[in-house]
């Protein structure tokens, strides 16, 4: 073998080399934050500290059961707003491809996702908070419903895109009504895609706090009324974190790591609804 | 004689500005298995898809003339009612991806929200999946999905799927096109066997199985109805040159 043959296999086998490396190196920040949340996070983690409410200062224990019932609150209002209208939306993009009203929708999901979450929670606040003079978990879970809504969309119009022409036809050809063929037979085809696309929604929602600082606004009590204020765990997290008690922030890590195996259980889950339901065509 | 099950009169389909059948008039007989062919892109899908106006759903799709199912205008009637009177297979078979082999077969009813009795249920799965030979092979798993079939028996779920619906014509657009020799040919003796309880519109790219499943076949001929009559008439002495020369393998 002569040596500029010998060169560039070497050369080849240097690019590989690379190519793992840098692909290890995507690894590190998510392996950092895991193992930082989890070293800091899981000493405080205990029954008392996930079902009961913050102690004033000063008192030692006390827990973040006001968050982790706050935000799923806020889930679950967001999720009822978002869901329906999600997937009619997504329906209707997958069912009219083209023109200009299905143009105009892609264009604003487009916009939608690409809008500072910020500035959604300022809408909301605008819109809801001042209208109805109070903070409130329903404002909070309205903001949050606006940032989860293109997901839905998307996840529902790329799905339902997919499922095949000749299904639609068998459906009608049985004298099947347009919307029975879309509900019965196009929407149960596209199921799995639809719940990934809704789980992914929630675990994009779960850990945003810009939206909700002046909507659910975080509050140290027990709540289960959606017109008065809520604490969330993103929220909890940044008032703790900002504070100047190492108790407090010892707390603010341990409502992270609650956080963070939500959203990675919520991840797992989609997945494997995705795996198991899979629909054969 | 008596009178044919469907009759078409001076038919023509358009694709927007795109005319693909130019006046063409034929009848289907009762019980009976009439033959499309023609070679591909003459218009035998189309015209098969008028039957049970799915040619509509194309958007600027047109036609005119006029069908009867016996002496019913299909075109004045609404076409869902149209489409539960008149089953079709099709090229692909397409069994629902989420249901089971029994749901498949009984989805007519299901999808439609008729309510019918458990009993009756069963015995429409039933019947229907001897009528299309596959109660056999399937009625040990009939909770099973139907997608785990081989591509010939989810053509003949497919089919007992239409038969469910009792349809007064039954539409197959190339129905083994898609299928290996075996497969086919198990669904070419369910055709000829099918047609002492049903009316069977077939249409087929393949002169041979016209030859060897049709009573009446039809030659379609750039969306020109060349020729019409007995199968036996058409194969041995036929009117028109076209016809003729397609038959013995010039063209198509
Ligand atoms: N959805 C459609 N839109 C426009 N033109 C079409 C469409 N489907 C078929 N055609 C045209 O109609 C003609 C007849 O097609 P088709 O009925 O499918 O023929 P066949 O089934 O005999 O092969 C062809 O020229 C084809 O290009
Ligand atoms: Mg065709």
């Amino acid at each position: 073998m002569d040596a500029t043959v010998r060169f560039r296999l070497f050369k080849d086998y240097l690019f590989k080399l690379m190519v793992v490396l840098f692909a290890c190196i995507m690894l590190v920040p998510l392996l950092l934050i895991l193992f930082y949340i989890v070293k800091n996070g899981i000493a405080v983690i205990n029954w008392e500290f996930l079902t009961s409410l913050p102690k004033p200062m000063g008192e030692l224990g006390g827990g973040i059961a006001n968050a982790i019932v706050g935000t799923t609150m806020l889930i679950i209002v967001a999720s009822v707003i978002a869901v329906p209208v999600g997937i009619a939306a997504g329906i209707y993009l997958s069912e009219n491809r083209v023109g200009r009203l299905p143009g105009a929708v892609r264009l604003c999901m487009e916009i939608l996702q690409g809008v500072p979450s910020i500035v959604i929670g300022i809408i909301a606040y605008i819109w809801i908070v001042i209208s109805m003079g109070t903070f409130s978990a329903l404002s909070g879970g309205a903001a949050l419903a606006i940032m989860m809504l293109p997901v839905i969309v998307r996840a529902t119009e790329e799905t339902l895109k997919l499922i095949p022409e000749n299904l639609r036809e068998a459906s009608l050809a049985l004298g099947v009504p347009y919307s029975r063929t879309v509900l019965k037979v196009i929407m149960p085809a596209g199921i799995t895609g639809i719940l990934t696309g809704i789980l992914l929604g929630v675990a994009r929602i779960a850990g945003e706090t810009a939206p909700l600082l002046f909507t659910a606004f975080g509050s140290p009590f027990m709540n289960l009324n959606i017109f008065k204020p809520v604490d969330s765990l993103p929220l909890l997290v940044f008032n703790y974190a900002t504070s100047p008690y190492p108790e407090w922030h010892a707390m603010a890590w341990g409502a992270s790591f609650v956080l963070v195996v939500f959203v990675l259980g919520i991840n797992f889950f989609a997945k494997v609804i995705a795996k198991k339901w899979k629909v054969r065509f | 004689m008596e009178s044919p099950v469907l009759k078409i009169d001076s038919f023509c389909a358009f694709f927007s500005e795109n005319q693909v059948l130019q006046n063409v008039n034929m009848e289907v007989r009762h019980n009976k298995v009439t033959a499309l062919m023609g070679p591909s892109g003459c218009g035998k899908t189309t015209l098969l898809r008028c039957v049970n106006r799915m040619h509509e759903l194309v958007p600027d799709a047109t036609v005119s003339g006029s069908m009867h199912l016996h002496d019913d205008d299909l075109y004045k009637m609404n076409p869902i009612m149209v489409r539960k009177k008149i089953g079709m297979v099709f090229q692909r078979p397409n069994p629902f991806p989420t249901m089971s082999i029994y749901d498949n077969v009984i989805a007519g009813y299901k999808l439609n929200g008729i309510r019918i009795s458990r009993t009756e249920r069963d015995r429409i799965v039933e019947e229907s999946l001897r009528g299309s030979a596959l109660w056999d092979e399937v009625k040990d798993r009939l909770h099973k999905k139907g997608t785990f079939l081989s591509g010939g028996q989810q053509q003949r779920l497919c089919i007992a799927r239409a038969l469910a619906m009792k349809p007064d014509i039954l539409l197959m657009d190339e129905p083994t096109s898609a299928l290996d020799p075996k497969a086919t040919a198990h669904i070419e003796k369910l055709i000829t066997e099918l047609k002492d309880s049903v009316t069977i519109l077939l249409v087929t790219h393949n002169i041979a199985q016209a030859g060897r499943v049709s009573d009446y076949t039809a030659f379609l001929y750039l969306g020109d109805l060349v020729e019409f009559g007995t199968t036996d008439k058409l194969f041995t002495v036929p009117d028109d040159k076209r016809t003729e020369e397609y038959l013995s393998g010039k063209f198509g």
